[in-house]
């Protein structure tokens, strides 16, 4: 094209012109993008709490079954014209030279007594009650459950009513309790991102039925389907961002204001309970990792979904 | 270059909207394409702009047989064509620059590539200081040379205008005119939808004269 030579090209307009920076060719608009960033921080902020949550119950089970599997009882049976404390002591000497073991601490029978009291109540005589002596044993991280074996063994041929408790019932127990509230959670997450992509197809569909006229422009210009489902991809990728971003920050303000309150209420009973529970009731960096692999997955599935629907509408259309 | 074999066009089941279409558009060539209100000036453009599929009849494009084309050859081709449209369609929430560097920016090319160009032709068809407005704060004639210069800035091979000159005073129509002349002798074949006589009779060129469904040619 010439221009006339009145209006000859002008190098200080031109430098004036210029597209806006970050322009979309999909006008906001058209795709009613207030209420679908509500959706997704919803969204966004439910599948955070569920994978915090899911974290949380995992680090403490964890911390639970470390600390039990790090102790195993011996308990003793008294029998008739048995030693018991011959026993008990013989007892707690094979398990101080067993391999991988800490310390042996012997309840003595007061002790052992007074472990009954909040069932019998106190105050009576239980002298003529065969009460079991326990010796607790504190293992290393190096016991090895051939060792354990070992002494199980040794026990019950040694010394008479003796028996080995490693409270593997209770690990296992700990284990699938955990094991099923991970399970949940990863559903539970995996439902909420779902219903996020059913949302995004549905938003999407609407946006695009609302351009239809720029996109038939956009066709007509020469642009092909691909450069249409990136400018719609880009669009979204930026609201599932946003949504994403107020729903994970949301999440981590509410699970940093909760340990806080548990941090504050840990003296009453209440706390004890919390405490006892979830421990110091933390998500730490790897909670808030969690979080932040849950906005980047949402803001993904919001762009692959968007470009996914785009181009598969693009595809029926001329 | 565009060549249309006993073309006919009906709307679901009712009655041929055009019938037995045939004619040939050279490469260069410049040709009005004419007829009364109603008579199928637009549709015929969407033919060849393959917007829509005859229900009868062989339609090639650029030496394609439109009905056996794959959608990534229809983009292919579509870039070889510019389309002013009658109602001008211009995209409200860019401005009067983005709007013509449009067919560009589709492309993939840089801003900085085409910048330049795109003020020239802004400049020569007198919208140098609206080109940082929106399309609703322009006047019609002004949106019609908008849609005008964003059909032009890819140089074309084949340039499809609508009623181009509908909302212009005749001073600018008749610089509208020369521009697809000038376009034309660069080597773009024209071909510009109009009732107006008057702009007709400023070159003597080649008449497509839709009447009554069918077009008879008028050389």
């Amino acid at each position: 094209m010439t221009a006339e030579p009145s209006q000859a090209y002008d190098a200080t307009a031109d430098s004036q012109a210029r597209m806006r920076p970050g322009r979309p060719l999909v006008p906001s608009a058209t795709i009613a993008g207030r209420a679908l960033v509500v959706v997704i921080a919803i969204l966004t902020f439910l599948a955070a709490l569920t994978a915090s949550g899911a974290q949380l119950v995992a680090n403490a089970s964890r911390e639970w079954r470390s600390s039990v599997a790090r102790e195993v009882t011996i308990q003793v049976r008294p029998q008739p014209r048995m030693d018991v404390e011959g026993a008990v002591s013989k007892a707690a000497g094979l398990a101080r030279s067993t391999k991988g073991v800490e310390s042996v601490r012997v309840f003595s029978k007061g002790e052992s007594e007074r472990l009954l009291e909040p069932w019998l109540g106190g105050g009576l005589d239980l002298v003529e009650l065969p009460v079991p002596r326990l010796i607790v044993v504190k293992l290393t991280g190096e016991a090895a459950a051939s060792d354990l074996g070992a002494l199980k063994d040794t026990l019950r041929r040694d010394v008479p009513g003796a028996s080995l408790d490693d409270h593997r019932l209770w690990v296992e127990r700990l284990a699938t309790m955990a094991g099923g509230v991970i399970l949940v959670g990863l559903v539970v997450l995996g439902l909420v991102i779902a219903a996020a992509a059913l949302a995004i197809g549905f938003a999407t569909r609407g946006a695009l039925a609302g351009a239809k006229d720029i996109v038939e422009v956009l066709h007509f210009v020469g642009a092909d389907d691909i450069f249409i489902a990136r400018e719609f991809q880009s669009r979204f990728l930026r609201l599932g961002l946003k949504g994403g971003l107020i729903g994970g920050g949301a999440a981590a303000f509410f699970l940093t204001l909760a340990g806080w309150l548990a941090a504050s209420l840990r003296a009453s009973p209440g706390g004890n309970e919390v405490e006892a529970l979830f421990g110091s009731f933390e998500i730490g960096w790897s909670g808030y990792g969690a979080i932040g692999a849950v906005v980047l997955l949402v803001a993904a599935v919001t762009a692959l979904v968007s470009r996914e629907t785009v181009r598969r509408q693009l595809r029926s259309m001329a | 270059m565009v060549r249309f074999e006993n073309v006919g066009l009906r709307y679901g089941m009712g009655p041929e909207v055009l019938k037995d279409i045939s004619f040939e558009i050279e490469p260069r060539s410049f040709q009005f394409l004419t007829g009364p209100s109603g008579a199928g000036k637009t549709t015929l453009l969407r033919l060849i702009l393959l917007a829509l599929r005859p229900t009868r009849g062989l339609v090639t494009v650029f030496g394609q047989d439109t009905s056996r084309i794959e959608k990534h050859e229809l983009t292919a081709l579509r870039r070889r064509m510019g389309i002013v449209f009658q109602d001008f369609r211009l995209l409200d929430h860019l401005t009067t620059y983005e709007n013509v560097a449009l067919p560009l920016r589709v492309q993939g090319k840089e801003e900085a590539a085409y910048r330049g160009e795109v003020v020239d032709l802004l400049k020569f068809v007198g919208l140098g200081e609206r080109m940082h407005v929106l399309p609703p704060v322009l006047s019609g004639g002004e949106k019609q040379r908008a849609a005008i210069a964003r059909a032009l800035i890819t140089r074309p091979d084949l340039l499809l205008a609508d009623e181009p000159t509908g909302n212009v005073d005749p001073s600018l129509a008749r610089r509208l005119l020369r521009l697809f002349v000038e376009l034309h002798h660069f080597g773009t074949a024209v071909v510009i939808a109009t009732h107006d006589l008057a702009l007709m009779d400023q070159i003597g060129a080649r008449r497509l004269v839709l009447g009554d469904r069918q077009l008879h040619i008028d050389d």
